[in-house]
């Protein structure tokens, strides 16, 4: 069996994707993203993001969002293999 | 039609032919309800390509069968718990509705049925309207809609809203508005559900990125992005300059110059050259020459201020503007800009009410709603009113300071951007609480049809005649009166140790300060009869765009900031323009 590797979405590097494992805040932020596509099981791709902490840009499903960076370190992902 | 099987299935199992009244318009953000409005009711609303462009309610009257029925543009929400003033508004609305027409973005199925799916489960009466069906070919989507009603249990109509395409069946579907009432669930119930709708309606094909889309990425991506922006807001202040300049020198001025002066030196001939009425209506005419900026007559300054000065300025930016909210450039500005704006206390979304304040305050203080916290709303309002000048006065500025030359507009400029992020700043540090994080949703580039940007610039530039004239023919009369009066000495001489002696300004300057209130474009216009040197015409205009709003963003921030706010504002806007004003006039 291999490994899995857990990442947060803020750790993430551009263009790899994986599968949202958790959300690590309150029932608030859970609810709010995963309103806008981004709850556990969801597959997740990171497309960019802004220096110095700034937004991380991913896309989920057909939906693209722009995630501030305290909320990127919340998010864990299973990165897929490749 | 293909679905017409199962909506007769429909009318059998729970549809209702009579007492609606009220229909509102839910939705995600972005997913086109504005222009689903416009088609539906002939109102004219601001539509555009960036969540959260409608912040209020508008409501509208439509005629379903032979019975006219209210239609209610509400903002849009990802779900029935509100994280926003906006989305409270939502919220609220729904209690008030007979009916929904849930307007659903087709080509974002799974993340826009969790709001309908809250919607069926609080028992209203409903039709879906799956709009930008136009797209979801492109896209490599393929939806079987007459499953979609089978499982919703309520009308699926297919619409593309900017055509008018599909609706007219939405609205013969409306009387078959029908309750599929879903029992509450939980959070992962709903989304379970959502999972096996999606998997039994909806296909999707691999296909290859268009250009469009790689554009997309490269402008939020660090380096490319950067790039972009700057182009763009290099393209974006050119062609303000070329559309407004263009205007003025081609068309405007002219017409004033060839057709409006004789029309003046004949009534002002007829008026005998002077007296109340003629300075009234006129002003002072010497020598056969008209000067519309000094003049101070209704049917001179009064009209040459707003259509000759301001609007060509208004018309371009507007059509910029247009243009960017329509492509969807603006949440990408916002992604870019969030660093920098967490240290104005605020989120990169605020950077999008910040630029429409660029056009007019009081829409710019209404799309704070945008934002989620009281604090960010507050720090946006405050800055907003106080170092982003409207276009009016923005017109104003270029025509009267530039005529000195370029480097003192760029001083006014430069002194506001300075004064926005220092205040930003500080209110950050001093104003309690935190800045909320950003999350939006980045909406695809589209490109806008001529036909709905020229619309959108009509009624923005409509408002605009509408609104604006009446009141700066209102202060010119104002002003005229208080001038015969002698009031206005009253006034300058109370006020001249500030003035005078700490702004460096004629003691007549006050007037333009109160006339201010009224409307900044003609208390510009004040500043130019004073004789003013070019350093004291920039300390003027910088204190008069900061000093106080004019009437229309005080009654906006009263009612968005409440009495408490709105006092604290315009303490920080007097504090801080004082300040400015003097410290301009001490060094330059």
């Amino acid at each position: 069996m291999t490994e899995k590797k857990l990442v947060y979405l803020s750790g993430m590097h551009a263009n790899q994707s994986g599968r949202v494992v958790r959300i690590e805040g309150g029932a608030g932020l859970v609810s709010r993203l995963s309103a806008m596509g981004i709850r556990p099981g969801r597959k997740i791709t990171k497309l960019s993001s802004m220096l110095l902490r700034g937004p991380v840009f991913t896309q989920a499903g057909s939906t693209r969002l722009a995630i501030g960076f305290g909320m990127a370190s919340k998010i864990l992902v299973e990165l897929d293999e490749s | 039609m293909a679905c017409h099987g199962a909506r007769s299935r429909i009318r059998k199992r729970g549809g209702r032919k009579s007492g609606l009244k009220k229909i509102l318009l839910m939705g995600n953000p972005n997913v086109g309800k504005s222009v689903v409005f416009s088609r539906l009711t002939g109102v004219k609303v601001i539509a555009s390509n960036y969540p959260g462009t409608t912040v209020g309610y508008t409501q509208g009257f439509m005629k379903v069968g032979d019975k006219m029925v209210e239609v209610v543009d509400v903002p849009g929400t990802y779900s029935l718990e509100p994280t926003c003033e906006a989305e409270e508004i939502a919220l609220e609305m729904l209690a008030a509705g007979d009916a929904v027409i849930n307007v659903v973005d087709a080509t974002n199925l799974e993340r826009n049925l969790n709001l309908t799916l809250q919607l069926l489960e609080k028992g209203i009466p409903m039709v879906v309207a799956m709009n930008m069906w136009d797209d979801v070919g492109h896209r490599g989507i393929n939806i079987d809609l007459k499953r979609l009603e089978g499982l919703l249990g309520v009308p699926v109509i297919p619409t593309v809203a900017i055509t008018g395409q599909g609706m007219k069946e939405l609205v013969e579907s409306l009387p078959l508005a029908s309750v599929a009432k879903l029992p509450p669930s939980s959070h992962d119930e709903r989304w379970a559900a959502i999972g096996s709708i999606v998997e039994q309606v909806q296909q999707v094909t691999h296909r290859h990125h268009t250009w469009l889309e790689r554009l997309e990425d490269a402008s939020v991506r660090p380096l490319t992005g950067i790039i972009i922006a700057a182009v763009i807001l290099v393209g974006t202040f050119l062609g303000i300059r070329f559309v407004g300049e263009s205007l003025i020198t081609y068309v405007l001025d002219p017409i004033f110059e060839y057709l409006w002066t004789p029309v003046v030196l004949w009534l002002s001939h007829l008026l005998g050259g002077a007296g109340i009425i003629h300075s009234v209506l006129l002003g002072h005419i010497v020598a056969g020459e008209v000067s519309y900026v000094e003049s101070f007559g209704l049917l001179t300054t009064g009209l040459y201020v707003p259509l000759a000065m301001v609007l060509p300025y208004i018309v371009a930016f507007y059509l910029v503007l247009g243009l960017l909210e329509d492509v969807g450039y603006l949440p990408r500005l916002a992604v870019l800009m969030d660093t920098v704006m967490h240290h104005l206390g605020l989120h990169g979304y605020a950077i999008i009410p910040t630029l429409l304040g660029l056009g007019c305050n009081v829409p710019a203080i209404l799309a704070t709603r945008i934002l989620e916290s009281k604090r960010e709303r507050f720090i946006a309002a405050t800055l907003i009113s106080i170092a982003v000048p409207c276009a009016a006065l923005q017109a104003m500025i270029f025509g009267l300071v530039g005529a000195r030359g370029i480097q003192y507009v760029a001083i006014v400029y430069g002194t506001l951007f300075a004064v926005w992020v220092v205040l930003g700043f500080t209110l950050n540090h001093v104003v309690k609480g935190f800045s909320p994080e950003l999350l939006i949703e980045i909406p695809p580039y589209r490109i806008p049809p001529w036909r709905t940007v020229l619309q959108k610039l009509w009624l923005r530039v409509s408002g605009f005649l509408r609104e604006a004239i009446p009141i700066i023919l209102g202060a010119i009369l104002v002003i005229n009166i208080l001038h015969t009066l002698g009031v206005f000495n009253a006034i300058a001489n109370l006020a001249a140790p500030v003035v005078t002696g700490w702004l460096g300004l004629p003691k007549e300057a006050v007037v333009a300060l109160v006339i201010g209130f009224l409307r900044k474009d003609v208390a510009v216009g004040m500043l130019a009869p004073l004789a003013l040197t070019s350093a004291q015409l920039v300390v003027g205009s910088v204190v008069l765009a900061m000093f106080f709003p004019c009437i229309a963003t005080f009654v906006v921030l009263l009612r968005e900031l409440g009495v408490a706010g709105m006092l604290k504002a315009a303490a920080i806007m007097v504090t801080v323009a004082l300040a400015v004003g003097g410290l301009l006039n001490l060094i330059l």
